[in-house]
C-alpha cells in the first residue's frame, strides 16, 4: 500500500515526463556545434589555401628547377637573351634592403613609442602617436613616388656625397652617387615599417606592470636608468616580436621598392649601387616574360621569397622564444 | 646610533583634489620597527610611499610637509629625489623582482646604479644583502638563474635583498606579505625583527598580529589622518582614542 503510494508519488510516468521533457525537447548545444564547425572550417581553409597556393607555385616553377638545377639558387646572372636564371641577387637585394630597414627603423621605433609611453604629456602623446600610426595607411605607391621624387634627390645632393668624402674608403659607401639605390630602398622601407614597430612597441610597454618601475625608481634608478631597467629589459621579446612584423612587411614590400632601388640584377657591396629585389623583379618583369622559362623562373623566385620570409620568421620565433624562456628561468 | 632618524612634519599628501593624508607628524627612531595600520584606503601606503618622494612620481600626486631624514630635509630645496630614493630603500606589495636579470644581478643593480663595477665588491656586497634576507643558502648555487624563478617567498626576500644591498638607513616596506602563503609570512617576519639591529624599518601591514608580532610602535591611520602612534603593546592593549580600539577589536575596518 505504501509502496504503492510512494511509486505514484515519485515514479509515474506522468511525472518523469513532464521533468524530462522540455530539458530532453532540444539540443541546447546546437548553435555552438555550428559556431565550432564554422570556425574549424575557416582555419582549415586557411591552411589548405596556403597549401594549394605552394603547390600551384611548386608546379609553375618546376619547369625552371629541373631545368637550371642548383645554378638557379647558386647564380646571380639574371638574363632573358641567354636564358640564364639565378635568384642570388635578389636574395641579397631582399635581405640586404629589409636588414638595413631595420637597423634604421629599430631604433627610431623604440625611441618614438619610449617617448610617447613613458615621456611626453598625454595631450602631446596623443595626437602625436595618431600621427605616426596614419604613416600605415599611406598606400605604398605614394611612398614611392615620395622617394623616388624627394628621398633620392636628397640622399643624392646632401646625405651622399658626404658619406663619400668621409666614409668613402669603406666598401659599403663606394660608386656614383645615384640617389636611388640599396640605400635609398632601406631608409625609404625603414619609414614604412616604423609605424608598425612603434605601434606594437607602444603596447608592449604599455604591458609591463608600474610595479617593475617603481621597483627601479625605488632603487634610486633616474628616468633612463628606470627605462633600460624595467621597461627595455622586460620588454625584449615583445620589442623583438614587433620587429618581426616590420621585418615581413619589409621583405615582401613590393612598389615602393620597385620604384627607388635601381633594378639592376647584380651583387655589390656597396649601397649606393642598385640593386634588384625578388618582389620587385617580379613586379618588373611577370607581365613581360618573353619564355616559359622566364616565367618559370619568375615563379620560382615568388616561391624563394616565400622560403626566405618563413626561414627568417622562424629564426625570429626562436629567438623570442629562447629570450622568453630566459626571462621565465627554466630550471 | 640613537634619537630620530625620520621626522615627519605637517605631511599633507593629495592625488588631484583628493586628500589622502593629513597634516601627519610622525617620528621614527634608528633601530626601530614602526608598523603602520588602518583600513583601505586610509593613507597608510601613500603616507611611506612620501617618505622616499615615489608618491610624486603618480600622475596628479603632490605634497606638501617636511620629512626629515637624518637631520636633512628631503623635501628640501634643491633635493634630488633620486638621491633620497637611494637612501631609503623599499619592498612593495607584490614581489617585483626585475624580469631578465639574474638572481646575482637584481641584489647588485642598486649599487650598480650608485656607480659600483668592481666585481669583488659587488659579490661580496651581493653574498651579504642575500644572508641578511636569509635567502643565501636557498640561491647560492643558482646566482645566474633568473630572479623571477623563484617562489613567491624567495622573491620576495630578493626584493628585501636588493633594497639591503645598498645599505640604507631605512627601509620602507609596503603590505610586504600579503601576496605570500604563511610559511613564507613568517620567514619574512623573523627577517624583520633580525633587520632591526642595521636598519629602520616602516612597515605598512592589513595583518594586526603581524604588526604586534614584529614593531616596536604601531601607527594608526584613518581616513587621512594619523589617529594614534605610540609602543605596539600599549596601542594593542590600550588604546586611547575610540576608534583604535574599535579597529583593532574588529568593530569596524
Amino acid at each position: 500500500m505504501v509502496t504503492e503510494l510512494v511509486e505514484k508519488l515519485f515514479f509515474t510516468r506522468e511525472i518523469s515526463e513532464e521533468i524530462s521533457l522540455p530539458l530532453k525537447k532540444r539540443d541546447v548545444h546546437f548553435g555552438d556545434k555550428v559556431f565550432y564547425y564554422l570556425l574549424k572550417g575557416a582555419s582549415w581553409g586557411i591552411v589548405f589555401l596556403l597549401l594549394a597556393m605552394v603547390g600551384l607555385i611548386l608546379k609553375m616553377s618546376w619547369p625552371a628547377f629541373s631545368t637550371l638545377g642548383w645554378t638557379f639558387f647558386t647564380s646571380a646572372e639574371w638574363n632573358s637573351w641567354t636564358q640564364e636564371f639565378g635568384v642570388l641577387s635578389f636574395i641579397y637585394g631582399t635581405v640586404i634592403s629589409s636588414l638595413l630597414a631595420v637597423a634604421f627603423a629599430v631604433p627610431v621605433s623604440v625611441g618614438v613609442a619610449l617617448f610617447l609611453n613613458e615621456l611626453a604629456p598625454s595631450w602631446l602623446a596623443r595626437p602625436l602617436g595618431f600621427l605616426i600610426e596614419m604613416l600605415a595607411a599611406i598606400p605604398s605607391i605614394v611612398y614611392g613616388l615620395w622617394g623616388l621624387f624627394v628621398l633620392a634627390p636628397l640622399l643624392r645632393t646632401y646625405v651622399q656625397p658626404v658619406l663619400l668624402d668621409y666614409f668613402g674608403w669603406f666598401p659599403l659607401f663606394q660608386g656614383p652617387p645615384l640617389g636611388v639605390g640599396m640605400l635609398c630602398a632601406g631608409v625609404l622601407l625603414a619609414i614604412m615599417i616604423t609605424p608598425t614597430i612603434s605601434a606594437m612597441t607602444r603596447e608592449v610597454f604599455k604591458a609591463i606592470p608600474v610595479s617593475h618601475r617603481e621597483a627601479a625608481l625605488g632603487l634610486g634608478a633616474t628616468r633612463w636608468e628606470m627605462l633600460k631597467l624595467a621597461v627595455l629589459k622586460t620588454g625584449t621579446s615583445g620589442i623583438i616580436g614587433a620587429v618581426i612584423l616590420g621585418l615581413g612587411r619589409a621583405l615582401g614590400e613590393t612598389m615602393a621598392v620597385t620604384m627607388v632601388i635601381g633594378n639592376k640584377s647584380e651583387i655589390h657591396l656597396s649601397l649606393f649601387e642598385s640593386g634588384q629585389t625578388m618582389a620587385s623583379i617580379l613586379a618588373n618583369q611577370y607581365a613581360e616574360a618573353d619564355s616559359d622559362l622566364q616565367l618559370a623562373a619568375l615563379t620560382a623566385v615568388g616561391l624563394t621569397l616565400f622560403m626566405v620570409s618563413l626561414i627568417i620568421n622562424s629564426i625570429a620565433r626562436f629567438i623570442v622564444w629562447k629570450v622568453e624562456k630566459g626571462f621565465k628561468g627554466g630550471k | 646610533m640613537d634619537g630620530e632618524v625620520l621626522k615627519v612634519e605637517k605631511l599633507n599628501a593629495y592625488f588631484n583634489d583628493f586628500h589622502a593624508v593629513k597634516d601627519v607628524d610622525l617620528s621614527v627612531n634608528y633601530h626601530e620597527v614602526v608598523a603602520l595600520i588602518g583600513p583601505s584606503g586610509c593613507g597608510k601606503s601613500t603616507f611611506i610611499r612620501c617618505l622616499n618622494r615615489l608618491h610624486e612620481e603618480v600622475p596628479g600626486a603632490r605634497c606638501t610637509g617636511n620629512v626629515w631624514l637624518d637631520g636633512q630635509n628631503i623635501y628640501g630645496k634643491g633635493v634630488d629625489p633620486v638621491v633620497v630614493r637611494r637612501n631609503v630603500g623599499m619592498v612593495f606589495q607584490k614581489p617585483n623582482p626585475f624580469p631578465g636579470l639574474s638572481i646575482f644581478d637584481n641584489v647588485a643593480v642598486g649599487l650598480r646604479l650608485a656607480g659600483v663595477t668592481k666585481k669583488s665588491v659587488l659579490s661580496e656586497a651581493v653574498e651579504e644583502a642575500l644572508r641578511k634576507s636569509a635567502l643565501w643558502t636557498e640561491v647560492k648555487d643558482k646566482l645566474k638563474k633568473p630572479g623571477t624563478g623563484l617562489s613567491g617567498g624567495q622573491q620576495q626576500r630578493l626584493c628585501i635583498a636588493r633594497a639591503l644591498a645598498v645599505k640604507p638607513p631605512v627601509i620602507l616596506m609596503d603590505e610586504p606579505t600579503s601576496a605570500l602563503d604563511p610559511i613564507s609570512t613568517a620567514k619574512i617576519e623573523e627577517l624583520i625583527v633580525e633587520l632591526k639591529n642595521d636598519v629602520t624599518v616602516v612597515i605598512v601591514t592589513h595583518n594586526m598580529q603581524q604588526a604586534s608580532r614584529i614593531s616596536g610602535r604601531t601607527a594608526f591611520f584613518l581616513l587621512g589622518e594619523l589617529i594614534e602612534y605610540g609602543k605596539t603593546s600599549k596601542i594593542f592593549t590600550k588604546p586611547q582614542n575610540l576608534k583604535t580600539e574599535q579597529y583593532i577589536t574588529g568593530r569596524f575596518g
